[in-house]
């Protein structure tokens, strides 16, 4: 089997005395949607802000395509093909859809010392925005500030960033939070056609959205891998059905 | 003749006030130590001409670079805080700045340094004529402007605005923040430094008094006032703020009361300075 395109090992990462990360070893191959999923508070978007170096861990490693990335910051990691969505959405607000997405672009695009010329009528960063926003379907929102999106729009706009930072590795994290039923069913189809491109880490709390779309899935409790493997192999895990069971028992218990 | 000198020095303090708005307005780095660099671009005249090297070609050189150099310090050490810390720690320097300034014995200390010569361009420019002098302070002040102008939509100005608007963001789509920030912070205060080595010529005497923590907040009060991270707002608000403080002195020696007041209610009410309220005007 070829080297995964990303390897986590033995990722460690405490807040005081809680570990928020505990050994965590997981393998991405290139083009798989590898879902993690879990409780509230297992450890989800630690662990993604570890892998994009938001986060630094206190031990273990991150391997992208096979080169060492566990204390690359953030912007290193981004040049390198890995790119993000956020949980809550992180946009700039005051600029434009197509600002947002030019700029992206322009992150990839050589450096940007560059003082004189108008980067707004750099076609090459607009075409690049405007195929991306083509993407997820907001092409016709380019001039609006993103303030005045819809969430539904900015949740799609996260993802049009990030793909037009022309990654390899999209870990999005939560992409259907807050959205209503036809929004995260478009958001479902947009996903589907992204993996044939892009591998993709998700983390979800819809489990539908989950079980339609991923090749494998690794479930996260107290910042613990408890399993990886298949979605059908999933739903059988009795561990997994424990953690989720154990959870609900917890909620009625307190009714 | 008082009328020309008047302007003389708005012009010289908008354009400051423009070189502030480079980084509080559009970069979103609230510097509390601007004044700083009028006083190291106009020691820079005083104390080459008072050791006998009078050319302009010199002078305003030294000036630009004493300021660039002493950005480039204080930003790289100001700019791994941000918020409060980032104001404070800004504001610091600038009170270091103006006490070493006070003991430079040699040239003047506590009661400042007469520049006996203006700055010496040759045929090119006679800067002891007011007139010329002015016209002078003025293409700097266009020349600055549209200098920002340029800067804020190319490239590196969008990543500059995209950093005051959300940082992490930023870095997650592949930019090195502080980098920018920095480089950001160096351009600004080397236009500062220009208006400084200009106030210096205007006013045939610099002190430690130009940097004292109060000048840095006037030129905030300006900023502000006329509105941030919009191209035309500190000309707006600076020359409002000088002409009001101008008249006010005239009526009345207690003119803060009235001032203080005035500038609570554009704060308030006109929310985007100035520019703002005429924004809002327009589109009725």
């Amino acid at each position: 089997m070829a080297d995964p395109l990303l390897r986590v090992e033995n990722l460690v990462r405490r807040f005081g005395g809680i570990v928020a990360t505990d050994h965590v070893s997981l393998d991405v191959a290139q083009g798989e949607l590898h879902a993690i999923i879990g409780p509230n508070g297992a450890g989800k978007t630690t662990l993604i802000s570890q892998l994009t170096g938001h986060l630094t861990p206190d031990s273990g490693s991150i391997y992208l395509g096979g080169r060492d990335i566990s204390h690359l910051a953030a912007y290193r990691r981004s040049a390198l093909g890995l790119a993000r969505s956020f949980q809550i959405t992180s946009l700039l607000l005051d600029f434009t859809v197509a600002d947002n997405v030019a700029l992206a672009a322009q992150a990839h695009a050589g450096h940007s010392f560059s003082f004189w010329r108008n980067a707004r009528k750099e076609s090459a960063l607009r075409t690049a925005a405007q195929a991306a926003l083509e993407r997820v379907g907001l092409a016709h929102r380019g001039g609006v500030l993103v303030s005045r999106l819809s969430h539904g729009e900015q949740r799609e706009l996260e993802l049009a960033v990030a793909l037009a930072t022309k990654p390899q590795l999209l870990l999005l994290d939560e992409p259907m939070a807050g959205l209503g039923v036809t929004e995260s069913a478009r958001m479902v189809k947009l996903l589907q056609e992204l993996r044939k491109e892009v591998t993709i880490v998700l983390v979800e709390h819809d489990m539908d959205a989950v079980f339609a779309l991923a090749d494998r899935i690794s479930v996260l409790v107290y910042g613990r891998v408890i399993a990886s493997d298949v979605p059908s192999a999933i739903r059988q895990n009795e561990d997994v059905k424990r953690a989720y069971l154990g959870d609900q028992q917890v909620v009625t218990a307190h009714v | 003749m008082f009328v020309l000198t008047l302007f003389t020095r708005i012009v010289i303090l908008v354009l400051a006030a423009a070189s502030l708005n480079l980084i509080m307005g559009y970069g979103g780095m609230m510097s509390f130590g601007h004044a700083a660099y009028l006083g190291i671009g106009g020691y820079a005249v005083g104390i080459l001409a008072q050791e006998g090297f009078g050319s302009g070609f010199l002078q305003f050189p030294v000036a630009l670079a004493a300021s660039a150099i002493y950005a480039l310090v204080i930003g790289a050490l100001s700019l791994r805080t941000r918020g409060v810390y980032f104001i404070m720690i800004t504001l610091a320097f600038a009170q270091m700045a103006y006490y070493v300034a006070s003991g430079l014995a040699r040239y003047g200390g506590d009661d400042g340094l007469t520049v006996y010569k203006r700055s010496d361009f040759g045929g090119l420019i006679n800067l002891s004529n007011r007139t010329q002098f002015y016209y002078l302070c003025l293409a700097c002040l266009l020349g600055v402007v549209f200098l920002i102008w340029r800067i804020v939509n190319s490239r590196f100005g969008m990543v500059v605005q995209g950093l005051r608007s959300n940082e992490q963001r930023m870095q997650a789509i592949g930019f090195p923040a502080k980098r920018y920030k920095l480089v950001c912070f160096v351009i600004s205060g080397t236009l500062c430094g220009l208006a400084g080595a200009l106030l210096a010529n205007n006013t045939d005497f610099v002190s430690p008094a130009v940097m004292y923590w109060t000048r840095s907040g006037d030129l905030m009060v300006m900023v502000i006032l006329g509105g941030m991270g919009v191209l035309f707002g500190p000309v707006v608000g600076a020359v409002a703020y000088l002409l009001l403080e101008e008249l006010l002195s005239q009526v009345t020696e207690y003119w803060a009361l009235i001032m203080g007041p005035l500038l609570l209610l554009v704060v308030l009410f006109g929310r985007g300075g100035i520019m703002g309220l005429l924004g809002r005007l327009n589109r009725g």
